[in-house]
């Protein structure tokens, strides 16, 4: 079971920030098919928000696939994902590269924001060049 | 029945000053309704006509379908900083509250208290504001009401206490499908707990509606400064302009996508929104009043959209 949080400050609305903590879970293999998702009332339970937000997120998750509710008992991580799952495994390898790389970035100079921008530059040539590819 | 709340050319006047004047609103069931205005607007008088504390001087105020006080069984309020008997034990309110009312769950008032850590023996007026907060919206609850109005019931809250209280009141929403309707200034809580706003600003309501198509609908356009107050596009409507010698700022309401390319769109948060609708009311109160004073708040024709 995940926990959801809100950032209020984030720009993002709360239904987005509750699919997109559910993607990326499954994204980083924390939620597998199968999986049961807090039910609505444990979410407004926790968060203190409003029911209609949970259910217009669910839906949403219901709607990209990744989803289903089953009539009273709750809302399921389905199979069928679209994301493509890291393994947990993969995971810590490659953030234990990161975290280097990104010590030496900080030795080098670099502070978070010329960091971010080197690293989203860095993805969208890397994007660009596989669709060229492709 | 659709609507919990139905007001008609609603108004309270006290001596010569209107406390809430022309109000027409129109709140659909099953929602969590925030009443959202400066101090003064008229949030408290509003909430007090709708649970006939107050009678109206002017206009109708029914509730799940009738007058306040055929229906009084059925609603909840809790008043302003949540008030309780200072020299009554906790046990001694779920008592006296189940004598009053018929239908009132007192098991299940004492396994809230009991849930919530309150203890029963304890006088209110030792209590936490926090506490005393909760034991009030447990009262509430406990009659089994399908409307439940709250007045400022965070307001004077630290911001442990305003998260307990919400997560109580948001999970008797979905147990017991309760209509809500709750005044405040915090906007940040009633962002995260409520769907649907109402702005109270001047006596009067500025703006009403689903907040998600509030949101959808409000847009601020930055762009060179306009010369000569240009109309705006047939489907919008102009909410406030700010304008400094090069740039102009307008806060528009739309129905209809904002095409021309002279305009940057930007999205407004819930906060901007309801921060421009009482600039907008305070601005026209000022025009009005430089004009003819003193105005009769019932002369004048604010649009109340909803």
């Amino acid at each position: 079971m995940i926990e959801f949080y809100l950032d209020p400050d984030s720009g993002v609305a709360p239904y987005l920030q509750i699919v997109r903590q559910v993607r990326q879970a499954i994204r980083l293999g924390m939620l597998r098919k199968g999986d049961q998702l807090p039910t609505v009332k444990e979410v407004v339970a926790s968060l203190a928000i409003n029911p209609n937000t949970v259910l217009k997120a669910y839906k949403e998750l219901e709607h990209a696939g990744l989803a289903a509710g089953r009539q009273g008992i709750g809302t399921f991580v389905t199979a069928g994902s679209p994301e493509p799952v890291v393994e947990p495994r993969a995971h810590g390898a490659l953030r234990g590269e990161l975290e280097r790389w990104i010590a030496k970035a900080r030795r080098a100079g670099f502070d978070d924001e010329s960091l971010d921008a080197l690293f989203r530059d860095c993805l969208r040539s890397a994007r660009a060049k596989e669709e060229g590819i492709a | 029945m659709n609507a919990v709340l139905e007001a008609h050319g609603l108004g309270k006047r006290y001596g010569r000053r209107w406390a809430l004047a022309d109000c027409d609103l129109t709140i659909p069931a099953s929602r969590v309704v925030g009443l959202v205005g400066p101090n003064g607007a008229g949030k408290s008088t509003l909430l007090q006509l709708s649970v006939g504390l107050l009678t109206p001087s002017s206009g109708e105020v029914a509730v799940l379908g009738g007058t306040p006080a055929a229906k009084l069984g059925k609603i909840g309020f809790v008043a302003q900083d949540a008030p309780v008997y200072a020299g009554m034990t906790v046990a001694d309110h779920l008592r006296i509250a189940a004598w009053a009312n018929d239908g009132f769950d007192l098991e299940g008032a004492r396994a809230r208290v009991e849930q919530l850590d309150l203890p029963a023996r304890q006088r209110a007026g030792r209590l936490s504001g926090g506490q005393r907060a909760q034991l009030a919206l447990t009262l509430a609850l406990a009659k089994k009401p399908k409307f439940l109005l709250l007045d400022e019931p965070v307001a004077s809250l630290d911001p442990l206490a305003r998260r307990e209280f919400l997560q109580l009141l948001m999970a008797a929403v979905v147990e017991d499908d309760i209509s809500v309707i709750l005044s405040s200034h915090l906007i940040a809580d009633l962002e995260r707990a409520c769907d649907y706003l109402v702005v109270l600003a001047g006596s009067h309501v500025q703006v009403a509606g689903p907040i998600d198509e509030l949101v959808a609908t409000h847009h601020r356009l930055t762009g060179p400064r306009q010369r000569g107050g240009q109309p705006l596009p047939s489907g919008q409507e102009l909410v406030t302009e700010s304008h400094t010698d090069v740039q102009s700022t307008l806060v528009v309401r739309h129905d209809t996508p904002i095409l021309d390319p002279a305009w940057t769109v930007s999205v407004v948060s819930l906060e901007d929104l309801v921060l421009a609708y009482i600039a907008r009311d305070k601005d026209t109160r000022g025009k009005r009043e430089a004009q003819d004073p003193p105005s009769t708040p019932s002369a004048r024709n604010l649009k109340v959209a909803s």
